[in-house]
């Protein structure tokens, strides 16, 4: 089988393409799959995809709001930077942009609350920490109408800022 | 360990192995990790990524977990060399596509990959043989903490671990399970299924993860969310959806069974016998026709050849593998007849 796009090399490159339902299968030598394969990183790059979700993006108000920061001063990456590569600079940016990534992270994921892991040096600091934690916990389980549990986390903030006063 | 070394190797997850191992064959666990303040590897300049790389690197060969891995640098690995790590699964498409001041870093026993300045700093994967998340979890876990002893990650309290792209924020981690379905495909109802995991924030790939297409009837699902859940719940979340699919696929493969087995038969002895008299054969008929020959396998109606050397064929065949085997660069035509001989060789010996 030759391929379908140059019509002269034999085709092995096999791709399947839905648009609208409509099926059409190209059949390609390497050459012109490793072109078309290029446009199509073009038209569905991933980084467009969270552009054009960042562009829905609102920065959350929050009171006396002063000039919104348009740069991370640590690495100089700015928000258009971002818009344009949908990829941060630094860890720094996601304090620099805190207002338009929240947003962005519930959108996403759906929720802007981390319960999973604790580096080992963070948790170190353990009481404050853990006050810290169980709080906001404690916001996202009354969001989840999750009564029970927020009720249990209640007790255990109790339970530690006793420890704490003592 | 040098790279030719691995030709000789089954890796761990290709052992066919491990709970449920006749529908699941590989599950992995992968996590992102960044170094706090440190540009991200797309935005650090040629003398930071280098200074992230030695950082790094110093900090892996203080894990003890990891004292018999070795660090490749990407380098001075040739294109043979990096395409033969993608088809192992133990570097990514984008890892290779540049090498300045990348490196991966793999385990004797290919468990454990690290890839060093990918999309995040560290990109740390453990992979099983069968339907094992909780086993890849306990040891990455376990790397994860050695290096955040070494290193300090970027992390905020209310969003986790800070990583380049924000669709990996919180957990870092992405679970993934290799799931082989060809009676869902076979009765058509594959589609149901897969429209049905992407409405639940879970992710379907190919054999070669982003952006491949389904080919030998496998399937990649992953989850999608990474914050707002805690590792153990996105693993058990993966879990239940997994075990739905294996029962599905399981009652696919019986009514099969049960309403046209002749017809069964014939595609996978077919196959089988393709496969043992071919000289010249394509990468994706070999993948379609080891497709049924595991199908066969795992229902006990070819009992002359076991589910690991079904499994190794899928990786040897490959193009890098085809080629690092002949120890020159091969042509597409000459990959064919190289990987049918290299079949009919495997298969007689069982």
């Amino acid at each position: 089988m030759l391929c379908d796009i140059c019509g002269k090399n034999i085709a092995t490159v096999h791709l399947t393409e839905i648009i609208d339902d409509q099926i059409t299968e190209l059949h390609l030598c390497e050459v012109c799959a490793r072109e078309k394969s290029a446009q199509m990183e073009q038209q569905f790059g991933l980084s467009e995809l969270l552009g054009g979700l960042v562009e829905f993006e609102k920065p959350t108000k929050e009171k006396g709001t002063e000039t919104i920061t348009n740069k991370c001063n640590h690495c100089g990456l700015s928000y258009t930077d971002f818009k344009k590569i949908g990829r941060l600079g630094c860890s720094e940016c996601y304090t620099a942009f805190k207002r338009y990534l929240g947003p962005l992270l519930k959108r996403i994921h759906g929720s802007t609350t981390h319960f999973g892991k604790i580096p080992i040096k963070v948790s170190a600091k353990v009481n404050k920490r853990s006050l810290e934690y169980l709080r906001l916990k404690l916001k996202e389980a009354i969001e989840r109408e999750a009564f029970e549990e927020a009720a249990r986390i209640r007790d255990e903030i109790r339970e530690l800022e006793k420890g704490q006063n003592k | 360990m040098k790279l030719e070394d691995l030709l000789n190797h089954t890796s761990e997850w290709l052992k066919g192995t491990g709970p449920n191992a006749d529908i699941v064959i590989s599950s992995r666990i992968r996590l992102a990790r960044n170094l706090d303040k440190i540009p991200f590897p797309h935005w650090a300049n040629k003398k930071q990524s280098e200074e992230t790389l030695k950082t790094i690197e110093e900090a892996i060969s203080k894990v003890d977990y990891l004292k018999n891995a070795t660090i490749f640098r990407l380098a001075t690995l040739d294109g043979i060399d990096k395409q033969f790590l993608i088809e192992r699964h133990l570097m990514s498409y984008e890892h290779a596509q540049k090498s300045n001041s990348k490196a991966v870093v793999i385990d004797s026993e290919e468990i454990v990959a690290v890839m060093i300045n990918e999309e995040d700093h560290l990109r740390i994967q453990v992979m099983q043989s069968g339907f094992n998340l909780y086993e890849a979890w306990n040891i990455i876990n376990r790397i994860d903490d050695a290096l955040a002893k070494e290193l300090s990650f970027g992390y905020l309290t209310d969003w986790g671990y800070l990583t380049a792209c924000p669709t990996n924020t919180g957990t870092g981690m992405r679970g993934s399970v290799m799931l082989h379905l060809p009676a869902l495909v076979m009765t058509r109802q594959i589609e149901r299924v897969l429209a049905a995991i992407s409405k639940l924030s879970f992710t379907t790939r190919g054999f070669y993860g982003e952006g491949t297409q389904a080919t030998g009837n496998f399937f990649q699902i992953s989850n999608q969310v990474s914050l707002g859940h805690s590792e153990e719940e996105i693993i058990n979340n993966i879990n239940g959806l997994i075990r739905q699919i294996i029962e599905q696929e399981e009652q696919a493969r019986e009514m099969m069974l049960a309403r046209n087995r002749p017809m069964l038969e014939d595609r996978i002895y077919r196959s089988f016998g393709i496969l043992k008299s071919a000289h010249i054969i394509s990468s994706q008929e070999t993948s379609e026709l080891l497709s049924m020959v595991r199908l066969g396998s795992d229902l006990g109606l070819l009992k002359e050849i076991d589910r690991r050397c079904i499994n190794e064929l899928f990786i040897i065949t490959q193009p890098a593998h085809l080629q690092k085997m002949e120890g020159k660069k091969l042509s597409t035509q000459e990959r064919d007849v190289k990987r049918a001989e290299i079949i009919r060789e495997k298969l007689k010996c069982k």
